[in-house]
């Protein structure tokens, strides 16, 4: 079964993916700092999602698709068009290059993220172990 | 989408004389004691009063500089206000000097937010010279800065692409008089900059033959290099010399070796052998290009069996093995092995005289902080926390991995 993207099921498998990485948690033992992903609209999405991942020492105790921005506090948020965020999910796009060429902008203490990039990887990682419908 | 940044490069004999047409009201050469003592400072120092230029030394670097001392550098620049900062020295040095212009230029700043995400807005108050007096670590053109956080016993990777070099002057004239062992030891530190910088998962067509180009240089004129440094050693153990050397071919080809390094790796990124060098810098203090190559064969290894493709192509082009796939992937790593044996230097942990006993003391520590470096993320094949822990040991043994 694939999970569509961007959706409240396919947050909820990260989100499922991230709990059952050692990797993960190793990488973020010591993290503390929930994200909202921003999906903006672009040639292959027409609307603007938010994702909400709450990540806590090296796990993610929440998970679930917002309304809007705001709906959910979050230390972070990082933001990007539809086709970026499809580069990172699929592998194409590293998320540390990704934020240095500002095809992910982040809000948020980079100086904290900056120490983690391990975590920030294996996320990634986590992504693309959920089998991802991108409405092709 | 990347980017490629560098300085304007003067290099070759008598690149110093670019200093000569420096132009500016004062400039803060910042570096270490060891080079006052031996009279490099005073050779910068003359041509830049020389060239009109009021001159301040901030020689307080030591290795592996830490928080406190660009702070302490930082404030020199603020009481002398530079329009030039001026490098001059190894890694430490270099890369204290673009710390502490960052701070001089935005004081509103911790060190530890210098990162890449930000826009710093530099060259406000000063621009930056980088003098290398060692061929390896590529500092002069790179945008990493490495400075220590004593406390957590930590190496922090920072760095924005604004705090490259506007010039850099390599000259090998300042690199010649290196005595063998750290001749050795930064040839080795360029030689993992080029492999590492072709072999990571950021490499680029516009790095490749940069990295490629400076691995050929190092295999050729290191061994050169280090018997260049026995013999003026000995010559001027014998009062027949001032230790400096005089193969000047191999000392000026491993000077642009590394600079060709330091644009490769710099552009692209170090890798695994680097956080686990890093890790063994940190904790006991193994000098950086003798931890970071005694770490690549072992790397290269482990990368080998999953993701052999980079290093092979490398293997071929440097006439290592045309096998292919893992075979030529672990003759690459041998051959390292090799280069390490003939310039003296150690191939495992333990022949750097580190007890077992306080090795594995440090272990679960060292896994962590090398599983958590920046340079990890580029690995070709990602190690898991076990299988990290597991090639820590095998390099203390010298067992080549086979995992």
């Amino acid at each position: 079964m694939a999970f569509q993207f961007p959706s409240d099921e396919w947050i909820k498998e990260l989100s499922r993916q991230l709990n059952e990485s050692e990797a993960y948690e190793k990488s973020a033992r010591d993290w503390e700092g929930d994200f909202v992903f921003v999906v903006e609209p672009d040639d292959e999405y027409d609307r603007s999602a938010y994702l909400f991942l709450g990540l806590y020492h090296g796990k993610s105790p929440a998970a679930q698709a917002l309304e809007s921005e705001d709906e959910r506090e979050a230390e972070f948020v990082m933001r990007a068009p539809f086709t970026n965020w499809r580069k990172v999910i699929e592998g194409k796009l590293d998320p540390i290059q990704g934020m240095m060429t500002k095809k992910l902008r982040v809000q948020g203490n980079m100086m904290k993220v900056m120490r983690y990039p391990k975590a920030a990887k294996e996320i990634v990682t986590c992504c693309a172990l959920v089998p991802t419908d991108f409405g092709d | 989408m990347w980017y490629f940044v560098s300085p304007e490069i003067v290099f070759g004999e008598g690149a110093l004389d670019a200093l000569d047409e420096l132009q500016g009201e004062r400039a803060l050469i910042v570096t270490d004691a060891t080079l006052v003592d031996l009279g490099m400072v005073a050779e910068v120092q003359g041509r830049l009063e020389a060239a009109g230029l009021g001159v301040q030394v901030f020689a307080e670097v030591e290795p592996d500089p830490g928080l406190q001392t660009v702070r302490r550098g930082a404030e020199v620049a603020h009481e002398f206000q530079p329009d030039w900062i001026v490098g001059l020295g190894g890694g430490s040095p270099m890369d204290a000097a673009k710390a502490i212009w960052v701070l001089y230029e935005r004081p509103d700043l911790h060190p530890a937010e210098i990162n890449p995400f930000v826009h710093l807005g530099l060259r406000q108050k000063a621009r930056l010279v980088t003098i290398p007096t060692t061929s390896g670590t590529g500092a002069e053109v790179t945008w990493g800065i490495v400075l220590t956080d004593a406390e957590e016993q930590r190496k922090m990777g920072l760095g924005n692409r604004e705090n490259v070099a506007d010039i850099a002057i390599v000259d090998p004239a300042m690199a010649a008089g290196m005595p063998p062992q750290l001749t050795a030891d930064t040839g080795l530190d360029a030689l993992t900059h080029a492999v590492e910088g072709y072999t990571c998962t950021w490499h680029t067509d516009v790095t490749d033959g940069l990295c490629v180009s400076a691995a050929r240089l190092i295999f050729q004129y290191l061994p050169r290099a280090v018997a260049d440094a026995h013999s003026a050693a000995l010559r001027r153990g014998s009062g027949q010399g001032s230790g400096q050397g005089s193969d000047m071919e191999a000392r000026e080809r491993m000077h642009n070796a590394a600079t060709c390094a330091g644009l490769g790796f710099g552009n692209a990124m170090a890798s695994m052998a680097h956080a686990v060098g890093h890790v063994l810098g940190a904790t006991f203090h193994v000098p950086h290009g003798r931890a970071v190559a005694i770490s690549l064969p072992y790397t290269i290894e482990f990368a080998a069996r999953e993701a052999p493709d980079r290093f092979a192509e490398l293997a071929g082009l440097l006439g290592c093995s045309q096998a292919g796939g893992e075979q030529a992937a672990r003759a690459l790593a041998a051959r390292i092995r090799d280069l390490c044996r003939e310039v003296g230097n150690p191939i495992s942990v333990a022949e750097t005289g580190i007890e077992r006993e306080t090795y594995e003391a440090q272990l679960e520590k060292m896994v962590d902080d090398a599983f958590n470096d920046t340079q990890i993320i580029t690995a070709a094949r990602a190690p898991s926390y076990d299988e990290l822990r597991q090639l820590f040991l095998y390099a203390y043994e010298g067992r080549p991995v086979d995992f």
